[in-house]
């Protein structure tokens, strides 16, 4: 088949080079539907980022990665690091759910929710603010230097580096206790790797959000790379109905297009002008698109003054545009296979993850059977095997934990007083297994270790090996 | 650096690594160069499977000014660090001088927390929880192996919990078991007693001396044989803590129990070794094990222990 290769008109030099300057993009602001839905990503997802840190949840912060004790504190859970099952399945979770609506609406997270493209929003409204719009920002950019151009210069970095460097600060509360990390700022006693690590991030920030922006995306970003991988004909993307559009030509007002022999795009360049990457949408999908919308934005209010009919730039699908699909066609065929698959795997996944954690004992148990001293007779009599348990417990609160076994005739546990476990603490035991001697065949011998929290009266059962000598 | 059998790999790896980053400065310069046509629609000409053609998006300059950096970083690294083959590197770093270092200044911050044990009498820090704490960790590291998780040993290594010393169970005989370590030697009997049957009848009477289950005839006539065993073990098998004889006349039996165990070990004999853990461990360290250990035998119960 024959694709249409819509011409790049070249900068006119003979030869080019593999490398270039990059050229700053200047994008216009712009309201409108998709305008509002990511501010109001902005807004959600800053609110969870920034905020979370803050809450309190029973005289602890309620989200808190501790990584020098080894523990995750998450709402009332506590985490050891034998719990990096859910830590994988969260990440499997997550990379699903990137499948799923890349499948569906193309680069959705790209476009809305995705750090970089938030930040840049933000970094650009303060710009904005500063700078002025769009041409205010290109003659400053443009002029030689003044102390108008070098005040708001200025204000603009220090207002950039500000809430940089307060991300950074948020990033580190995550796994210093905030509201003491803010009390050892006050008091000029950050530890040097937390002070480190705020000022990385907050540096990262700064350079992604104020002077990489769409260079991520389109430079560095390996998701956006293989994101294309996942769409098919039926993926959501933005596109121009080029023949609804074709032949574009400025014009007046008030004239019918078709009496022009002209198609309803007046060539204004909004479109590009508004584009965070700085494409011209209507040479159909390039690598650099996010998926935003805000072309479509631009393009509505355009129409809208042309009095024509919205959406010449839309979210439609390959099958779609090339079909003239109306809106429940092309829901419709948003029940395919590949999204089909993609739901249910992602489904069984969160409903078995949920689970898993809704059923989980507050403690765990570990059994390590004593390498060098395979048994021994005890006095009295009696074949002994010596265990090491680690008991790990998982509450917020002091428990006793009381140990038994079975599994063999006359098998007893020595010593049997039940064992204390602070707080979020794990603790090594020394346990003995004995049975009579001359009662079990040689060999290795199953047994279980039944460990029973005396507090709520939960069990955590633990296989091991008893061995007999011949 | 004895990673290399000769100089001849060691400068190879060298050679190569070099060769690679100038490789890469020689790409880098070269398709920096390099100019292509303008093609109307931004294509290299190249063209595969009839319509897949190669575009052309320049690289932005950073990415070079990146590549760049990476290149003088990984010199700047080989010169500081070992990488070069043999060379060792201008900073003279090793991981095993790190490890060194490490371990100093762990040893240094837990200097004071040894200093509080420091003149406290053993037994005495073997009541403490805290002590008990760091007691039992170094135990487990250095000790279980061998002496079982729960102190309680097994075949050929001894119980440390019971009140049955080879070598004497005060502190200081304790403290001087693990820094020098300790070697028990028992030279085959089997000669000295005499016959078989000899040897049968003195097994019979050791077992009589503990009050195991023995032959009571055999054990009577072995009692007069027992004065080539009674020069180490004493009479009556008592043991001696000076030359580290086990003490026969107890329900303790380190090497097996029975009859057959006690026949083998007269007829071969028992050569055993504790290693000295001096040089491994500090004398500070040393001096909470044997705390722990003498804690044991000696019925400390402490409060409840923080793990």
């Amino acid at each position: 088949m024959t694709r249409k290769i819509v011409p790049i008109v070249s900068a006119g030099s003979e030869e080019v080079g593999l490398y270039e300057a990059t050229k700053k993009i200047y994008p216009r602001s712009v309201r409108g539907l998709f305008a509002r839905w990511r501010w109001a990503m902005v807004f959600l997802t800053q609110l969870l980022f920034y905020g979370l840190p803050w809450v309190e949840w029973g005289g602890r912060q309620m989200v808190l990665f501790d990584l020098a004790a080894r523990r995750f504190y998450i709402f009332g859970l506590v985490l050891y690091p034998q719990d990096l099952i859910y830590l994988s399945g969260l990440l499997v979770i997550s990379a699903l759910s990137l499948f799923l609506f890349t499948a569906v609406a193309g680069r959705l997270w790209c476009g809305y929710v995705c750090p970089q493209t938030v930040y840049t929003e933000i970094f650009m409204w303060v710009e904005h603010k500063i700078e002025g719009n769009r041409t205010a920002r290109m003659r400053l950019d443009a002029e030689p230097m003044s102390l108008e151009k070098l005040v708001k210069k200025w204000f603009k970095h220090i207002v950039w580096i500000g809430i940089a460097l307060w991300t950074g600060f948020t990033f580190v509360g995550y796994f210093t206790p905030i509201r003491e990390l803010g009390m050892a700022f006050l008091q000029t006693q950050m530890g040097s790797w937390e002070v480190f690590w705020v000022f990385f991030y907050g540096f990262a920030t700064y350079g992604n959000a104020g002077f990489m922006r769409e260079q991520v995306c389109k430079y560095m970003c390996p998701y956006a790379r293989f994101q294309s991988a996942m769409f098919d004909r039926d993926t959501l993307i933005v596109t121009y109905d080029a023949g609804r559009g074709e032949p574009r030509a400025p014009r007046r007002k008030g004239h019918d297009p078709r009496m022009l022999a002209l198609g309803d795009c007046i060539d204004c360049g909004l479109c590009v002008r508004v584009c965070p990457t700085g494409i011209d949408i209507r040479q159909g999908l390039q690598y650099e698109c996010i998926g935003c919308g805000l072309c479509v934005d631009a393009c509505d209010t355009v129409m809208q003054k042309m009095a024509y009919p919205p959406r010449l730039i839309r979210y439609d699908t390959q099958n779609g545009m090339d079909a003239g699909w109306s809106r429940r066609q092309l829901l419709w065929r948003v029940l395919r296979p590949r999204v089909l698959v993609y739901t249910t795997i992602l489904a069984a996944l969160v409903i078995g993850l949920l689970a898993s954690l809704v059923v989980r004992t507050p403690f765990k148990v570990d059994v390590v059977r004593d390498r060098a001293s395979l048994a021994r007779i005890a006095e009295g009599g009696r074949l002994e095997n010596v265990y090491r348990l680690q008991i790990m417990n998982a509450t917020e609160k002091p428990r006793h934990y009381r140990i038994a076994a079975d599994g063999l005739d006359g098998l007893g546990v020595s010593p049997d007083e039940p064992v204390t476990v602070d707080a979020a603490e794990s603790r090594w035991v020394a346990v003995r297994l004995q049975v009579p001697y001359g009662t079990v065949p040689a060999g290795s011998q199953t047994v279980h270790f039944r460990i029973r929290d005396e507090d709520s009266g939960m069990q955590v059962s633990e296989k091991a090996a008893f061995l007999v000598p011949r | 650096m004895s990673d290399f059998i000769n100089r001849f790999w060691s400068d190879y790896v060298a050679v190569v690594s070099l060769l690679s980053i100038l490789g890469c400065v020689i790409l880098l310069w070269l398709t920096a160069r390099k100019r292509i046509a303008a093609s109307a629609d931004n294509t290299t000409g190249h063209v595969w499977d009839e319509d897949l053609r190669e575009a052309n998006n320049p690289l932005p300059m950073w990415w070079v000014g990146l590549f760049v950096l990476t290149i003088v970083f990984g010199l700047g690294y080989l010169a500081v660090f070992p990488g070069l083959g043999s060379f060792r590197g201008q900073s003279d770093w090793s991981s095993r001088g790190e490890y060194e270092g490490e371990l100093a200044r762990a040893m240094q911050e837990l200097a004071p927390v040894y200093a509080r044990y420091a003149t406290m009498p053993v037994e005495e820090v073997a009541k403490d929880p805290q002590a008990k704490a760091i007691g039992e960790r170094l135990f487990m590291n250095n000790c279980a192996q061998c002496h079982g998780s729960d102190a309680r040993g097994s075949k050929g290594f001894p119980n440390l919990t019971d009140k049955d010393w080879l070598h004497g169970g005060t502190p200081e005989k304790i403290v001087e078991s693990i820094t020098k370590g300790r070697v028990g030697m028992m030279p085959p009997m089997a000669a000295a007693v005499g016959t078989t049957d000899d040897v049968k009848n003195v097994a019979n009477y050791v077992l009589s001396l503990a009050g195991e289950p023995h032959d009571s005839v055999r054990a009577g006539l072995g009692k007069s044989k027992f004065t080539a065993c009674a020069a180490c073990h004493g009479i009556g098998g008592v043991g001696n803590q000076a030359l580290g004889a086990p003490n026969l006349s107890d329900k303790v039996w380190l090497h097996g129990y029975g009859e057959s165990a006690i026949i083998q070990m007269i007829n071969t004999g028992k050569q055993n070794e504790m290693p000295a853990q001096e040089g491994r461990l500090t004398e500070a360290q040393i001096r909470m094990l044997a705390s722990y250990v003498w804690g044991f035998s000696n019925n400390i119960s402490t409060a409840a222990t923080t793990p």
